[in-house]
């Protein structure tokens, strides 16, 4: 039955789409079920499925992604300023921006592939990080970062009073009704359907991509580009144009981080940004459709999770051990978790990479065949990939 | 004239820093053909060496005083450093010259951090794809950070140059200028002239020495020399080891420059990727070149009459020499014809 659901693109979207609608209700029992968390779900998402659109397919790995994620705050955060608080005008704007800056970059960095190709798009990031921290103050607002005034001239909507809220069709991106589900708790918010619903449409996009010619295309870059270029064909065009897309895509991201919530800094475009992403995508699986959205949520979910621990709720937690091993146990305990969660997110990017490569999608693939293999251990008839 | 020279000066001990981190990298990369992104925290790690053996040294004896009364009554405290206890004017000067004293806890400890995360780690990523490579060490000098910033805090700990050394030089009447032209910190002259030395001696070690010969020779061609009966691994090793080693030494000797905190590898591992780039991968001559190249250019970039007419080229001028470099020479300034090229 996953054989055939796995192969069929229309159960696919439908899953995916009751999967993410019902966010709010499926993931309020895990403690994820607020607004904020479940906005950043779905723009990670978004971040990480553009991200495999180039990584997946091509094998180019990019490490400058937060720029055009940086781009598209800036951006979208402008179009508050200057043109009206609704989303919409934003969101375009800053796709449109973080694309043409991805042309650019992608023009130059494809020239190179392989590491070359890593080190450029990391040049360019970091070019845009410090140009934006130090000379683009102006446009920027340097560390401060870019905030939405009541006294900005929207020429569309004009000066409101108070502080304006982005919005969408009349609706602010901050409504949210409470409900109650089972017994839960649940919170239908403006501002994560508005991210949902792009999500789903960038994932449907993403499927249409991975089925079509040109996503086979992308697939022979990857696994061959020399023979391709043998062929005749000249790969650098569709390269450029994943490249494009995907920093489209981290452009959308940006925006609608900026429309949850209209601040945009600099350090978004840090390079350790750009890590996260690859590992979003990584820990997902790299080339899978669901993966980088899984992976996503998988590290948003943990390290709001783990940020959150402190040594008094770890021994709260560890009550039951007697009181000097207790001490022992929240001491090595507390280094992973609050301030240390980057160091058990480093410890999983490792371990991630060494063991398994394929991610959390590999990882289900295995223990799928573990149980669907005929006992006996018969070889013959286990599934082997056709080459 | 003079204003040239200061510039030149002023990128030295930068470069120093940029030209033996990416001497280790490209050596790593020349030998064990792996692309470490755990080498800035190398580097970082060698610093905290000197912060940690400035703590040891400054650790204190408390005892009670008989004769002086604090304004409450009680008996002054006395602290002593212990080193001052035990070998009376040689411990003061030890202390004083903690940072050079630090190099002697640096270099073994980072050969055994080297040796064990090549043998732990990057062994098993040879035949792996270069993008494997990348990722599994950055998360290793993430994991890296992370450990020495939940011992040593976030914060910039600020190490003392010796007091002998901390001063200011006027190297423009020593160069025969006119005198307070060209004035420099002490320091950074003797970073300077540190990291020329450590060039140098790596140079001869693998130039004049069997063993460099034979790496050399790996370098060149890994499988005829295992053919030969040479046990390759194991020297190679040795070299991420060595390479492991300069990195932190370069490190050790920065502190008093800028003070060391947990981020500090990051920052300059990109600047030495960018001037391993741009000498040539593999290239250790072009390495060297590259980072001292790229230091006096970064500095001249910072000078005001040039921030006047391209505002914050000091901040993007090492990335754009990088994107012209490899768009137009793509195996870099030394690098050998055919590597890496595409």
């Amino acid at each position: 039955m996953l054989e055939k659901l796995r192969n069929n693109d229309t159960a696919i979207m439908l899953a995916f789409t009751a999967m993410v609608l019902l966010g709010p209700i499926i993931l309020a029992p895990f403690g994820a079920g607020y607004p904020d968390l479940l906005q950043r779900f779905a723009i990670f998402g978004i971040f990480a499925v553009g991200f495999n659109i180039l990584f997946g397919l091509t094998g180019y790995l990019s490490f400058g992604h937060a720029a055009f994620l940086g781009i598209g705050s800036y951006m979208a955060v402008w179009s508050f300023k200057l043109l009206s608080m609704s989303v919409i005008p934003a969101i375009i704007l800053a796709v449109l921006l973080s694309g043409l800056f991805a042309l650019v970059i992608g023009y130059v960095s494809l020239r190179r592939s392989g590491i070359y190709f890593s080190i450029l798009t990391l040049a360019f990031a970091q070019m845009c990080y410090n140009l934006a921290y130090s000379v683009l103050t102006p446009i920027t607002n340097g560390e401060t970062g870019l905030k939405v005034l009541s006294s900005d001239p929207r020429i569309l909507d004009g000066a409101s009073e108070g502080l304006p809220l982005p919005s969408v069709l009349g609706l602010r991106m901050i409504d949210t009704w409470r409900g109650s589900f089972l017994g839960m708790d649940v919170q239908f918010n403006v501002g994560f359907y508005f991210c949902a619903v792009i999500l789903i449409i960038a994932f449907y996009i993403s499927l249409r991509i991975f089925r079509s010619p040109f996503g086979l295309m992308l697939r022979a870059i990857r696994t061959n580009q020399a023979r391709l270029n043998y062929t005749g064909i000249n790969t650098r065009p569709y390269a450029l144009t994943a490249f494009v897309i995907s920093g489209m895509y981290a452009g959308l991201a940006g925006g609608l981080m900026a429309c949850t919530d209209p601040l945009a800094g600099a350090e978004r475009m840090q390079w350790t940004a750009s890590g996260e992403v690859v590992l979003m995508t990584i820990l997902g699986g790299v080339g899978t459709l669901i993966g980088p959205v899984l992976g996503a949520g998988f590290i948003k979910y943990f390290e709001n999770i783990f940020s959150k621990i402190n040594d008094n709720v770890l021994s709260g937690f560890l009550d039951f051990l007697p009181e000097t091993l207790r001490e022992g146990v929240v001491w090595v305990m507390g280094a992973f978790v609050g301030e240390g969660w980057h160091l058990t997110l480093g410890l999983l990017f490792m371990i991630i990479v060494i063991f398994l490569p394929g991610g959390l999608v590999e990882g289900f693939n295995r223990i799928i065949a573990w149980f669907s293999r005929p006992k006996g251990g018969d070889k013959a008839t286990a599934r082997v990939p056709a080459e | 004239m003079d204003a040239i020279l200061l510039q030149i000066l002023n990128g030295l001990d930068k470069g120093s820093a940029y030209a033996l981190i990416a001497l280790g990298l490209t050596l790593i990369f020349g030998t064990l053909g792996v692309v470490n992104f755990a080498h800035g925290a190398l580097f970082m790690i060698g610093a905290f060496c000197a912060v940690t053996m400035q703590k040891l040294l400054s650790l204190e004896k408390v005892a009670l005083s008989e004769t002086e009364k604090t304004p409450w009554g009680t008996p002054a405290e006395i602290r002593t450093p212990y080193i001052t206890d035990w070998f009376g004017d040689f411990g003061t000067v030890l202390l004083e010259y903690s940072v050079l004293v630090s190099i002697l806890l640096a270099v073994p400890l980072m050969m055994i951090v080297g040796v064990v995360m090549e043998r732990g780690l990057i062994k098993h990523f040879y035949k792996r794809p270069h993008a494997e490579q990348i990722l599994v060490t950055f998360g290793l000098a993430i994991v890296l950070q992370e450990i020495i910033k939940s011992w040593f805090g976030a914060n910039p700990i600020p190490q003392p140059a010796p007091d002998a050394l901390r001063g200011m030089m006027d190297f423009g009447a020593w160069m025969g200028f006119q005198a307070g032209t060209i004035v420099y910190p002490l320091w950074r002259f003797v970073y300077f002239l540190f990291a020329a030395g450590i060039i140098g001696a790596v140079f001869c070690f693998l130039q004049f020495t069997t063993f460099g010969m034979v790496v050399r020779a790996g370098m060149a061609d890994r499988e005829t020399v295992g053919l030969l009966g040479i046990d390759i691994d194991k020297r190679f090793t040795f070299m991420f080891g060595l390479a492991a080693v300069v990195a932190g030494l370069a490190g050790v000797m920065f502190t008093p420059i800028v003070s060391p905190d947990y981020h500090m590898g990051m920052d300059f591992l990109v600047l030495s990727f960018v001037v391993v780039v741009v000498g040539g991968m593999g290239s250790l001559p072009g390495a060297v070149a590259a980072g001292f190249l790229l230091g006096i250019l970064q500095s001249f970039a910072s000078m005001n009459e040039v921030k006047q007419i391209f505002p914050g080229i000091d901040q993007i001028i090492i990335y754009l020499v990088a994107i012209a470099v490899i768009l137009l020479r793509p195996r870099g300034l030394m690098g050998r014809k055919g590597v890496m090229e595409t």
